[in-house]
């Protein structure tokens, strides 16, 4: 498949001096799904900014659908759709209207049938003539998704679709994007929230500070990163940890509390024959609880295990 | 040419103008009949007349000059502050136009806008003193300039506000003093020699001044050194919105 987006040795240093992008390369192919992940702060939209045209890089090159972002901008940002992070919208307009602003604003000619199919992928049509400002939140964020569908995108970007957007609505969020997916539409979605990731893309990018830490399959990714910790309170203390247990893995915490690490992307989590094993030597149980490890706990150690295996090929 | 983009600019201007037609249209008409009132008819009455010209009408070209800069400047900047403002400028810096395309559009607008507010002063006017215009053409060439210098003014003052109070500032604080002593209201000949010498670095004063030679056949100054003036003036402004356009300044991080 063809890379439509091209992105090498990316810089951005802004005017306060604080470098945003600390040469990021990358490279997205047509019809796929990317997810930046990474903390608040990582660069995320910077990246996407710069790639889009609203920020200017210090230094690099972007290619568009073959179209380098520098010499030839018109035909590099028609091929693009943005979904901003914040509703940053004209909230006087009508909804039919923003729409169609925006096709005129990329080049194209007024097309009412296309305005109204995307109207009612969002599920928007009926609000067609109220302007943004009555909207709810959700709503305006599906306004601006319309704004950038309007014009016929090859790639769309999403920067943080669902922050602050209630469980519901991320879910039909989710299902815009694997509509588009289905449509062929390249999109590059920005997340700090993994199980948005694991939900929408094919390949995971995770960038920390300014830098691509990593650019995986999302299934691959999923795998490494699927360790979780069952925790087990008794309903009594005991003294020792029983052998049978101990083989398995367990950790004794406390007097009442056991641990126990897994993979849960794999078929045989050992769970069950775990928690026979607790009956068959006559505990009770108080509790049970797991923990994935959080995001950050991943990244750093994504960022560790990415560098011993550098230190290894070295 | 992106030329799509250009018209949905403009006429998303024009829309706005629409949406807020009584503000955009009474508010203007109002207060020029305000000055009929006062400075035509009031003062008007003991100067009987300037330069061989009724105070009633001597008065018209400047009014319409002053609404016109007034409404060409402050339209042109709420076009481009306010999408600033609301964060909605993103579309503009991403979207596949050039500088010059979005100038175009909302100077364009603005200058439009202008224009009309100035026709429909210039309508209004007839009802109060009888005027009679000796070069149209000239007029409708100084009116046109004058639209688009301001306009372009305003997109630079819009650019460089970062809030309502900066944004109001300008208009209050230089606009309306140059305008003032423009010669709007008098002859430069009716001011005391210190202001006499001090009106002419005022670049305003030779907008009026080619204004009022197009409706009565004589000026203050020649009619060349005012094109020489507004055209100057116009091509500083261009130069300025290049120049922004090309840094990002205050628009692109």
């Amino acid at each position: 498949m063809a890379a439509m987006i091209e992105v090498e040795n990316l810089r951005k240093t802004y005017d306060g001096g604080f470098e945003a992008l600390k040469g990021v390369s990358l490279s997205i192919e047509e019809g796929e799904i990317l997810a930046l992940l990474g903390p608040n702060g990582a660069g995320k939209t910077t990246l996407i900014s710069t790639i889009c045209g609203i920020t200017e890089p210090t230094s690099g090159t972007i290619r568009v659908g073959g179209f380098d972002a520098a010499t030839n901008p018109k035909a590099a940002r028609r091929q693009i759709g943005i979904v901003p992070q914040e509703v940053n919208i004209d909230m006087y307009a009508k909804v039919w209207d923003s729409l169609a602003f925006t096709r005129g604003l990329w080049g194209k000619p007024r097309d009412d049938a296309h305005i109204e199919k995307v109207l009612r992928q969002l599920s928007l049509w009926d609000k067609k003539d109220g302007n943004v400002m009555s909207l709810s939140g959700g709503m305006k964020r599906r306004v601006l998704i319309g704004k950038a569908l309007s014009h016929e995108p090859n790639v769309l970007f999403l920067d943080e679709p669902t922050a602050g957007v209630d469980v519901e609505l991320r879910k039909g969020m989710w299902e815009v994007v694997e509509e588009l997916r289905q449509a062929g539409t390249t999109i590059i979605l920005t997340t700090h929230y993994l199980e948005e990731a694991e939900a929408m893309a094919d390949r995971i990018a995770v960038i920390t500070g300014g830098e691509i830490r990593l650019v995986e399959r999302k299934d691959t990714l999923m795998r490494r990163m699927g360790h979780k910790t069952l925790t087990i309170e008794l309903a009594e203390s005991i003294g020792t940890l029983p052998p049978v247990l101990a083989e398995k893995g367990v950790v004794m915490e406390g007097p009442q509390t056991l641990s126990y690490s897994y993979d849960s992307a794999s078929g045989n989590t050992g769970i069950t024959r775990l928690l026979t094993a607790i009956r068959d030597e006559g505990l009770k149980l108080a509790d049970l609880s797991t923990k994935q490890s959080s995001l950050e706990e991943i990244f750093v150690g994504l960022v560790h295990e990415d560098d011993k295996e550098k230190e290894a090929a070295e | 040419m992106n030329g799509h983009a250009v018209a949905t600019i403009y006429k998303r201007e024009m829309q706005r103008f629409r949406r807020t037609i009584v503000q955009s249209l009474v508010a203007p008409v109002i207060s020029t009949s305000l000055y009929f009132v006062v400075f035509g008819a009031a003062i008007g009455s003991r100067i009987d007349q300037v330069e061989g010209v009724s105070y009633g009408a001597y008065i018209v070209p400047g009014l319409i000059m002053l609404t016109v800069m007034m409404q060409g400047t402050t339209n042109s900047a709420i076009a481009i502050y306010f999408p600033k403002y609301m964060g909605a400028i993103y579309e503009m810096l991403a979207a596949p136009v050039n500088f010059f395309e979005v100038t175009l559009g909302l100077v364009g607008a603005a200058m439009t806008k202008a224009l009309i507010i100035g026709t429909i002063i210039l309508g209004t006017s007839f009802f109060f003193v009888e005027i009679s215009i000796l070069h149209p053409f000239a007029m409708v060439g100084f009116l046109l300039l004058t639209c688009l210098s301001f306009a372009l003014l305003g997109f630079i003052i819009g650019i460089w506000a970062n809030s309502f109070e900066q944004l109001n500032l300008v208009p209050q604080l230089i606009l309306t003093p140059l305008i003032f002593l423009g010669g709007s209201f008098y002859s430069a000949s009716m001011l005391p020699p210190f202001w006499q010498g001090l009106i002419h670095l005022n670049p305003v004063f030779y907008l009026i001044s080619g204004f009022r030679w197009s409706f009565f056949g004589q000026s203050d100054v020649a009619v060349g050194t005012s094109l020489f003036a507004i055209a100057i003036f116009t091509a500083v402004c261009l130069g300025v919105i290049a120049w922004i356009f090309r840094t990002g300044w205050r628009l692109r991080a």
